[in-house]
């Protein structure tokens, strides 16, 4: 079983490909939504978990990429910068995976990578600004 | 024959700080010395408490004058960095307000918008010693002919620059719940639909008034820690309102005091004045503050040893009854529940959500309990205490 979370960006113009199905049927893959965007000028963003068998995860990846759509694994995309994080916990409001959550009775704001679902509420929900996105270039394959 | 009751000057304290022999504790650990030993013995060992809190405090700001300028100007409109000052003040004096937003800034016209840079990161910019875009304007007088500036400053340039926040260290505050069903963007950090969190922000038993509830020994001229640097209460802050329920204890079980403060800006650390940006309602500034308190009796014993059990607050609605004008609590929960992770309500667990530092302000009354043992802080006598309403009539 391989999983791993992606960033779709969709040009303006797809609209007519129904990428979930085909993912499902054609590849054997199951699915979990996690972001769906459509941006003022009509691009489309979403962020995918994608599971299955590795050789059809790699196939599926390429069936998206054939059709146009930038794939990039985003795994590691959040970050925090620890010099601005001030520990307050505002961002385990929004955080639906757990990942960032307190440590008791310390009461520090812990970040585990490993839970992030990229789904960057954090970086928009933190007071100090200190959740950053970075776009790490890892393609897949 | 029974020992003599405690009874300490500010006096004696400073002696005992001067001399090295100054015991301090900070404010979480007083509450386990009381409850060991009893407020009469804690106040015979104990000198000085110290308390700490860090959190956005919107009602901040730093007055600057900017001068001398060639040729002369009385600016009638100025902008720090794009961030609009207020300018209604002499020639070259300005005051900066933490929550002004950028000139720019979309602002919530895409909701929630982000308020990414306003007063509190100028503020903020200038303590980290980042030079600051300044903009002027002016109509042009026969004494300040000069009608347009434009330059960059940095703060130990500027002639003064002076920390000086109206509404400061609030004595407990709202826990904010959300009971309709769309997530709504506060001043109180997001909330989700259906009671999904509920949010709160207080140091609880290290926060500043809490440890004095009556306000017995704090006021105007009371010497504090304030941004990483020696600052001054001035007296009660805006709404400072001491009647209001109260518990055994003498703390309030609703926000009820507030501080007034000041320091010198320049002397100041990016680490505890710094910017915020509260999703979908605008920019402030999460500020440090610590005050030290003076064990002068057993009482002031007693009031500085209370733990997050003995502290309450009230669970308010922010989606429908705050913004009519109309917050009713919904109920009662200690600051231990809140810092335990959830808060009963309504028959469900809601996750608590902090938007206040305890690891800051815990730094914050260390640092100051370092202070005051190493001489370099000394505590001072108020001219006035905090107004003490009915209670001060009693």
């Amino acid at each position: 079983m391989y999983k791993k979370t992606l960033s779709l960006r969709f040009p303006k113009k797809m609209v007519d490909e129904p990428i979930a199905v085909n993912l499902v049927k054609k590849f054997d893959l199951s699915f979990n939504i996690l972001k769906a965007t459509i941006y003022p000028r009509k691009e489309g963003f979403m962020v995918l978990e994608l599971s299955g068998h590795k050789k059809n995860f790699q196939r599926g990846v390429r069936y998206l990429k054939t059709i146009g759509i930038k794939v990039e694994s985003i795994g590691q995309d959040i970050k925090r910068n620890e010099e601005l994080c001030f520990h307050c916990g505002a961002c385990t409001a929004v955080c639906a995976t757990g990942a960032l959550h307190i440590k008791r009775p310390e009461m520090t704001v812990e970040f585990d990578k490993e839970r992030c679902s990229a789904c960057e509420w954090c970086v928009a929900a933190c007071p100090a600004r200190a959740m950053e996105v970075r776009f790490n270039r890892t393609l897949l394959d | 024959m029974a020992k003599k009751k405690v009874s300490k000057t500010i006096d004696d304290i400073n002696q005992r700080i001067r001399e090295g022999k100054v015991v301090v504790v900070t404010a979480d650990e007083m509450a386990g010395i009381v409850h060991a030993k009893g407020p009469e013995q804690a106040a015979r060992e104990i000198d000085v408490v110290t308390t700490g809190t860090f959190a956005p405090m919107c009602s901040s700001g730093a007055f600057i004058n900017f001068g001398p300028v060639q040729p002369a100007i009385k600016a009638s409109s100025v902008s720090l960095n794009g961030v609009p000052a207020y300018a209604g003040l002499a020639a070259v004096d300005i005051y900066i307000g933490a929550t002004e937003p950028a000139e720019d800034d979309p602002l919530n016209g895409v909701h929630p918008g982000q308020f990414k840079y306003g007063g509190g990161h100028v503020i903020h910019d200038l303590v980290a010693g980042k030079k600051v875009e300044l903009r002027a304007t002016a109509y042009g007088t026969d004494c300040y002919p000069n009608r347009s500036l434009k330059k960059r400053v940095a703060l130990q340039e500027l002639s003064s620059a002076t920390l000086l926040n109206p509404r400061n260290a609030y004595q407990n505050y709202n826990c904010a719940v959300n009971l309709t069903s769309k997530t709504i963007y506060t001043y109180m950090g997001v909330l989700k639909p259906n009671c999904g969190n509920a949010n709160y922000s207080t140091a609880g038993q290290l926060s500043p008034l809490l440890n004095d509830p009556l306000y017995m020994t704090l006021g105007l001229g009371s010497r504090i820690f304030l941004g990483g640097a020696v600052g001054y209460i001035i007296g009660p802050g805006t709404q400072h309102n001491p009647d209001v329920a109260r518990a055994d204890n003498g703390t309030p079980l609703s926000p009820a005091g507030t501080l007034m403060v000041m320091g010198n800006l320049k002397d100041m650390n990016p680490k505890w004045v710094a910017g915020v940006s509260m999703l979908g309602y605008g920019c402030s500034l999460a500020v440090g503050v610590g005050v030290p308190i003076p064990v002068l009796n057993a009482d002031i014993a007693r009031f500085t040893g209370v733990s997050d059990e003995e502290l309450f607050t009230q669970i308010i609605d922010y989606g429908s009854d705050y913004p009519k004008g109309e917050a009713v609590s919904l109920g009662t929960v200690s600051y231990a529940q809140l810092k335990s992770g959830t808060v009963p309500f309504n028959g469900q667990d809601v996750p608590s959500v902090p938007l206040s530092s305890y690891v800051r302000a815990l730094e914050i009354a260390d640092l100051l309990k370092e202070w005051i043992e190493k001489g370099q802080f000394l505590l001072t006598q108020p001219v006035e205490t905090l107004p003490a309403g009915k209670m001060g009539m009693a």
